[in-house]
């Protein structure tokens, strides 16, 4: 009896802020397991754990303000987001820093910033806008003019060039319209047109370094110290893990630095290689129960939007985890693409937990207007 | 319009919509992530056996560890090859932010050559950059000292000390010792084959030749190595294994600096070799071909200029002129004839010919002349050895004939291999029937057999040889083989090494032997022996002969006349010899290339040897 009033009583606490309890819980697991690993990862480099921590503070804190905002407040706000973007990425294109033979950031003086990041959560939610102002399931100039949405930003982030990023913004728009009910017969013809994509995006889109990806990809062992490297450093390090692991802080091939990019894309044959395919399994059963709770969530909402936002975001956080995972166990080719929420790193981490934000005051503002 | 579609949505249909498609959508998601399991378990438990074996290929290196070569000492302890450290600059690409300015400030600093930036340039480029490469090897002691002393402006740049050959008497052992050097292609090739290769995975030199060579296998050791770990950059993280290599084994022998600074003073600018043995076991006590060179000049690689100077110098002193020189042994083997005439009676100690100063074989016009050419009168053996009558030995090979001259010589050891200890060897020529017939394709002549009988014509012996067989008189028909090395040790223990005497003629009657000996004791003790003058005063009881090889053919009437003729044509002085004349510890043999008459000119200086040997080294402590 006062357990449960208790447990209820927390809830209530938690809902005030609008905080979703089960999520919140995956979140710190998922953070938790993520610094553990890092400090594996990184060496033991304290330096860096506290730039981790730090920056997990700071998408905390952005998500939480994120879920104070009611979700008709984020719907009015989507098209300036969106059109705000645009701006950013044709402003990037023009006076954009380079940096990695590629122009994606832009320097605000203070701080620089990639309005790709903005795009992330901006094209989504300018989709999920317009599509849900509509009756669903969309109708066919409808589904037109989202893919135009997807597409603009997407062609000016491939030419920055970042190839990664441009192909998430598009899924992401994609899954809005997917979720909003695109019948099966256009999605099978835009699978067909994209498939057909894929040549002019070879010829003319790619850079000779991402090919070269993509042909390692196809056969690592053809260049094992070149571009073969990653590949085969990182699949060894997760076949000899074998069902145990090695230990944490034990593993040979990322505390001797045959791994590369331990601590940012390839953390994830870190976890592999120190806690074999147990840890592995414990990693990959948080990010389903996150996946799972969000998508519930979305069911929940009550409006379109809400659910068509909440279920595009919680798609391409599916489409992040299982990205890396496939490119450092060998199932895709190398993209940089980071582990979220484990891997070191910055701005993705804020899109991400805004993404949650935005995901969890649609969960909580929905009772808000139930109840009186 | 707009609003009122909105106003007229079907909410339950669109919330079914939108739930079927996030079925639809976290089927696909538990589909994927059981692709990423079945993945992962393919790699991690299907795969493990072969990912962990590369894993520990990663991470686990064996560097090997070269072991010290064994040293080189004299009889009496002193060091004649050594390993010590040289030092050489070397630098850590890895380390250094600015290569040109630091291979220009470091040029003004100590003397580097276009060369030397070209080749360490090229290393650079071939090896890892946190490798250190040497930029310049052999510092002197001022560099070594400049760079420490700068050492502080150049972070990166390290003197590095590696143990290196050292022969610190230079060219005063050089063809018994030989030299060591970088091993090549070739080398590798044959330890690759001999099994040898993976215990040579460190070590950079081989013996070239000489004693370096011949016991290589002894002197290298066995190759130490550690099972380290290494990160991904190669570099050592700790080391998981030790196991030391072993050092070779010193190798001492019965050379004697003494004995050997005595040759080489002696004989000076003079052409030829000295060698010395103990006849009782077959060390060898001085081993000196001069003139010789210094072995460290090879140890680093020799300049091609050095080499050319060395390779086409006309006194040719590369060559090994104790065991590789055949000279004509002249009458130095007069004893030995002597005895094979006793043993098969052909002659007695007391039977004499008349020597008119000439020898002609029946019906033949020729005359074959004595050195003296008025002849030595009624000779024995005593005076035919002691006074070196050439028409004494004529009649007596004569009568012998080639075929037993050439087998009991045999036996003695000349027209073989000795079997010294270094591989540097020549067999000279034991001339025979059956040899005259390869070599010349023609029948033996009788008057072949005249000129041999006092050493000249076809035979020809190295100095080597000539104390070898002499030695077989001392020691009554057991034949020594000559051995430079007479102990190996370790730092436990040591091991004597002493060839045993090999019976090679077996004696007929002892007394003939022991008559030998009496003629060279009387060349030496006599007045008129022809090493008389050489040895009076001398405080031991020697024995010996001389030998004056004929190099020139100088016709029927003429007189040799040393002056008129070309002086690479003179003749070569011999001498063999031994002491104590009662119980011999040493037998010697000189030879000097065009230096003329043995007894004048051979002969003083195997005094000189022997003087030494008895006075002031060797023979002290026995």
């Amino acid at each position: 009896m006062n357990e449960q009033f208790d447990s209820s009583a927390r809830q209530s606490r938690l809902a005030l802020f609008h905080i979703d309890g089960p999520l919140l819980l995956g979140l710190m697991l998922l953070m938790g397991f993520g610094l553990m690993i890092l400090y594996s990862a990184s060496g033991q480099n304290m330096i860096m754990m506290k730039a981790q921590l730090i920056r997990l503070g700071v998408a905390l804190a952005v998500m939480v303000a994120i879920a104070q905002v009611k979700p008709q407040t984020l719907k009015r706000w989507s098209l300036p987001l969106f059109i705000a973007g645009l701006g950013l990425l044709v402003a990037v294109l023009l006076v954009g820093h380079v940096g990695k033979g590629a122009q994606r950031w832009l320097d605000l003086g203070f701080m620089k910033f990639q309005p790709s990041e903005v795009m992330k959560l901006a094209v989504p939610m300018a989709v999920a806008w317009f599509i849900s102002s509509h009756n669903l399931p969309p109708r066919l100039w409808h589904l037109l003019v989202g893919f135009l949405m997807c597409a603009i930003p997407t062609l000016l982030i491939a030419k920055q060039p970042d190839l990664g990023t441009s192909i998430l913004i598009a899924t992401a728009g994609v899954f809005v319209l997917f979720m909003s009910g695109m019948s099966w017969r256009i999605i099978i013809f835009v699978a067909g047109v994209i498939s057909a994509f894929l040549p002019v995006l070879w010829i003319f889109l790619m850079h000779d370094y991402q090919r070269q990806r993509v042909l390692t990809f196809l056969n690592p062992e053809s260049d094992p110290l070149g571009s073969g490297y990653h590949i085969i450093q990182s699949k060894i390090a997760i076949g000899s893990g074998g069902l145990e692991g090695k230990g944490y802080l034990q593993g040979t091939q990322s505390q001797l630095e045959f791994l590369p990019e331990r601590h940012t894309d390839f953390i994830f044959a870190v976890v592999s290689e120190e806690m074999g395919l147990l840890g592995v399994l414990v990693l990959l059963g948080v990010y389903l129960f996150i996946i799972a709770r969000c998508m519930f969530i979305s069911t929940q909402a009550q409006e379109n939007y809400s659910k068509l936002v909440a279920g595009s975001f919680t798609l391409t956080f599916f489409v992040y985890v299982f990205v890396n995972i496939g490119m450092v166990s060998g199932l895709l080719p190398v993209v940089g693409v980071p582990l979220p929420l484990v891997s070191y790193g910055g701005t993705s981490m804020v899109t991400l937990m805004a993404a949650f934000g935005v995901i969890m005051s649609v969960c909580t503002h929905k009772r808000m207007l139930a109840t009186p | 319009m707009l609003k009122k579609r909105v106003a007229i949505q079907d909410f339950a249909a669109e919330t079914r919509l939108f739930n079927h498609r996030a079925v639809v959508a976290m089927l696909v998601v538990a589909i994927l992530f059981c692709v990423i399991i079945f993945n992962q378990y393919q790699l991690q438990i299907v795969s493990y056996q072969d990912y962990q074996t590369r894993s520990e290929g990663n991470r686990i290196k064996v560097m090997p560890m070269a072991p010290n070569r064994g040293l080189i000492y004299d009889r009496s302890g002193i060091l004649l090859a050594e390993n010590r450290p040289v030092f050489s600059l070397e630098l850590v690409p890895e380390q250094i932010k600015d290569m040109d300015a630091v291979l220009s400030a470091l040029a003004q600093l100590i003397d580097i050559t276009p060369e030397q930036i070209e080749s360490f340039l090229k290393h650079v480029k071939a090896q890892r950059r946190f490798n250190s490469i040497a930029l310049k090897e052999q510092l002197d002691d001022t560099e070594v000292a400049i760079l420490a002393a700068n050492q502080h402006r150049f972070p990166g740049i390290t003197v590095e000390a590696r143990l290196s050959r050292h022969y610190p008497f230079g060219d005063l052992f050089t063809h018994a010792l030989g030299y060591i050097g970088k091993i090549n292609t070739r080398e590798l090739q044959q330890l690759d084959e001999d099994g040898e290769a993976a215990n040579y995975a460190a070590s950079r030199d081989i013996g070239k030749i000489g004693l370096e060579r011949f016991y290589q296998r002894e002197l290298h050791g066995t190759m130490g190595y550690q099972e380290v770990e290494v990160n991904n950059r190669g570099r050592l993280i700790r080391v998981l294994r030790s196991v030391p290599a072993v050092s070779g084994q010193n190798i001492h022998l019965g050379l004697d600096v003494g004995l050997q600074l005595t040759a080489q003073q002696v004989l000076k600018d003079q052409r030829g070799a000295i060698v010395a043995m103990d006849p009782r076991d077959g060390a060898v006590l001085a081993f000196y071909s001069n003139p010789s060179y210094d072995p460290n000049l090879f140890v680093h690689g020799i300049s091609s200029t050095n080499y050319n100077a060395l390779l086409h110098s006309r006194d040719k002193p590369l060559f090994n002129r104790v065991t590789q020189a055949t000279y004509p042994p002249a009458s130095t083997i007069k004893p030995h004839l002597a005895l094979l005439g006793l043993e098969t009676n052909t002659i007695t100690p007391s039977s004499k010919i008349w020597d008119p100063g000439y020898f002609m074989l029946p019906n033949v016009d020729h005359r074959f002349r004595d050195h003296i050419s008025w002849g030595h009168g009624w000779v024995d053996i005593y005076t035919a050895v002691m006074k070196s009558c050439d028409t004494f030995f004529y009649e007596l090979g004569v009568k012998l004939g080639i075929d037993r001259i050439s087998e009991y010589m045999g036996k003695m050891g000349f027209g073989e291999r000795t079997g010294i200890d270094i591989f540097e060897e020549s067999s000279g020529i034991m001339p025979s029937r059956g040899w005259k017939r390869a070599r010349h394709n023609q029948p033996w002549y009788l008057g072949d057999t005249v000129p041999l009988s006092i050493g000249q014509s076809y035979w020809t012996t190295t100095p080597l040889q000539l104390i070898v067989a002499t030695a077989v008189i001392l020691n009554e028909g057991q034949l020594a083989t000559p051995h430079l090395v007479t102990a190996f040790s370790d730092e436990q223990n040591s091991t004597f090494h002493s060839p045993p005497l090999q019976p090679a003629i077996e004696v007929v009657d002892p007394n003939n032997w022991q008559v030998v000996r009496d003629t060279m004791h009387r060349t030496v003790k006599d007045i008129g022996g022809t090493a008389h003058k050489a040895f009076i005063g001398a405080s031991y009881d020697a024995a010996g002969k001389t030998g004056t090889a004929q190099l020139a053919a100088i016709a029927q009437d003429a007189k040799y006349d040393a002056k008129a003729i070309d002086e690479r044509l003179r003749d070569n002085a011999m001498y063999i010899g031994y002491a104590p004349y009662d119980n011999p510890s040493i037998v010697i043999a000189v030879a000097l290339e065009n230096a003329g008459g043995g007894g004048s000119n051979a002969a003083p200086i195997a005094r000189h040897m022997l003087d030494y040997y008895f006075t002031a080294g060797v023979n002290a402590n026995e």
